[in-house]
């Protein structure tokens, strides 16, 4: 069964880590899937390249963090915060296509996240 | 958990009274902090703020700083938040200061914490004491770096680049016209070391604020730091969380304790755990000046239904210290203008129309030599996400676009011409399989143009191996005396 993962995480989103990179935080409902996600890779390099149109060497780190339950994923700002052609300058709204990702909820079928 | 060590010894303590003088723990000690909001000027509730002295607190701490909000505050002198209300903030944390004899600490004045920044905040603080008699000693510590000290370390190789920064150069530093860094323990306790009753720093890391004095009074490193982060955003860190409310923390002997003061707030393990990751890259590993908060060995413990203990954060010092310097330079001038169109026709081929009407604007500009850059903001397409959006533009259905001009020239003047021109063309465009032919914007103000003023980037964003102490030097003001 495909489930999406706003079914199972509590809260997704993005933030500036300082003007030149973008971080995401994906905290999950229950103790259960975040172990799922951190056990599956679900949330990995290939798939946050395909979501965000970038280069692997774009993703500073895919950090699961157990004490809140969480995965935090790290990324260059396409641009550094209010340089020109800026669209966000908090970078708070850059999370949306992290919505998006659907997994398979049996751990016995193969995974293939996409969006 | 490995014993928290100081990074550098405290400033020798003084005798006169209401001076935090440094002694050692002893057990069942505890240090409280209120932090009243998450920046100066966000504002909180007046029985927060009130309950949160209640609790005889030892430490009144504000972080009033961020980058967030970009690089223009910091290039223009300006502060990102309102001065009415940073007064209106002031005011309840001065005078609470001041009856309770404890400090009131300020970081990041003014937003950016440079030298308009704190003269900014100086002036606010003045009023206020004149306005309510008030008597204190304000320490200042300005943040600001001259360029001749940051080239000095360009050349001996003490700067070093961050992730995703670009190498510094001369050049870049030439070009600033901003430059401060971020300030750590040290400056603010010899501040409060001289008897200060208020501090005002300019740049400073945020924990700092909350840390500098309980770590003089010989409370550890590793979870003053990890409080401090968590207070500087007051009660974010709650649930339901909010930047306009207070919080309180209670430093131990080696843990803390996170209370609310709003009735309709709570911390919770997940809420605090949730916290440690906001705006940062590592969760666990948190670099700051000095050395760095190591989290990975940390618990955290309901020890009611309201409040939540933290252990185990640690400390490690770096063997080199550190600055993170924060620099911007001017790029040019902005002017821009805000318009929607909802016919289907002009939104179908917006893709095609905007380049069309900048070829067209460069053309008639050429023989002028009038210079400047161009960029459309089209809300309804990509406006949010610009080259990172996902969704393929055949899958767009939007029935209307907002459109902003945004042009950029060399000076205001040509910014104005650049978007004046632009908005016009784009006005009057004939695009290919136009019927709608008397014009092909709404717009929703007049003027249709506005004057946004000096652009800034961030040209500096470096560590810099530098004495902390030599960088912010401590000037001391009697107020009301």
């Amino acid at each position: 069964m495909r489930m999406n993962i706003r079914d199972v995480a509590k809260v997704i989103r993005s933030k500036n880590s300082g003007p030149f990179e973008l971080t995401f935080d994906i905290i999950f409902k229950d103790r259960a899937w975040f172990e799922t996600f951190r056990a599956r890779h679900i949330i990995n390099p290939e798939l946050i390249c395909r979501l965000f149109r970038i280069k692997p060497e774009d993703i500073l780190g895919i950090i699961p963090f157990a004490p809140a339950q969480a995965i935090k994923i790290t990324i260059r700002r396409w641009i550094p915060s209010g340089a020109l052609g800026e669209t966000d300058i908090y970078g708070a709204q850059q999370h949306a296509p992290l919505l998006d990702i659907e997994f398979e909820a049996d751990p016995a079928a193969p995974d293939q996240p996409r969006s | 958990m490995t014993p928290a060590p100081t990074p550098a010894p405290a400033p020798a303590p003084t005798s006169s009274p209401g001076t935090p003088a440094m002694t050692t723990t002893t057990p069942g000690r505890e240090f409280r902090v209120l932090s009243p909001t998450a920046i100066l000027g966000y504002g909180f509730p007046e029985a927060s703020f009130r309950r949160g002295l209640e609790r005889k607190p030892d430490l009144i701490g504000v972080d009033a700083g961020s980058t967030d909000p970009g690089p223009y505050y910091l290039g223009a002198g300006k502060s990102f938040t309102d001065r009415a209300f940073v007064k209106r903030d002031l005011r309840y944390m001065l005078t609470a200061g001041r009856d309770l004899g404890i400090p009131v600490v300020i970081g990041s004045a003014g937003g950016s914490g440079a030298a308009p920044h704190l003269e900014w905040c100086r002036q606010i603080i003045l009023e206020i004491a004149r306005e309510e008699g008030l008597r204190f000693d304000l320490g200042i510590i300005p943040a600001d770096v001259p360029k001749a000290v940051v080239r000095q370390a360009l050349a001996e190789g003490r700067i070093k680049p961050l992730t995703f920064v670009p190498e510094l150069t001369a050049d870049l530093i030439e070009q600033s016209t901003a430059i401060v860094a971020q300030m750590g323990l040290r400056p603010l306790q010899a501040a409060l070391a001289r008897g200060c009753q208020v501090v005002l720093a300019g740049r400073c890391y945020d924990p700092a604020v909350f840390a500098a004095l309980p770590i003089m009074r010989g409370f550890p490193v590793g979870p003053a730091l990890h409080m401090g982060k968590i207070l500087e955003c007051a009660a974010i860190a709650a649930t339901p969380g909010s930047g306009a409310d207070c919080a309180l923390g209670i430093l131990r002997e080696d843990s803390f304790i996170l209370e609310p003061l709003s009735e309709q707030r709570r911390f919770t393990c997940e809420s605090a755990a949730a916290h440690t990751l906001y705006e940062k890259s590592d969760p666990s590993r948190l670099p700051g000046p000095g050395g760095l908060l190591d989290l990975t060995e940390c618990v955290f413990t309901q020890i009611d239904d309201r409040r939540v203990e933290v252990r185990g954060s640690r400390f490690l010092p770096a063997p080199t210290p550190d600055v993170k310097l924060e620099g911007v330079r001017p790029t040019g001038f902005r002017s821009i203008s805000i318009a929607g169109t909802r016919d289907p026709i002009m939104v179908a081929r917006i893709e095609q129309i905007l380049p069309e009407v900048e070829r067209q604007v460069r053309a008639m500009m050429s023989r002028d030599r009038l210079d400047g850059r161009i960029f459309f903001h089209v809300y309804g397409k990509n406006g949010v996400m610009g080259p990172l959006e996902p969704l393929p533009p055949a899958q767009m259905h939007p029935h209307e676009l907002c459109l902003i001009i945004d042009a950029v020239g060399p000076t205001q003047e040509q910014a104005d011409t650049l978007c004046s021109v632009t908005r016009s063309t784009l006005l009057h465009y004939g695009y290919e399989g136009r019927i709608s032919t008397a014009g092909n914007l709404a717009f929703p103000f007049s003027p249709s143009d506005i004057r946004m003023g000096q652009v800034f980037e961030f040209s500096i964003y470096h560590l810099m191996e530098a004495d902390e102490q030599q960088l912010f030097p401590c000037t001391v003001e009697k107020v009301g005396g």
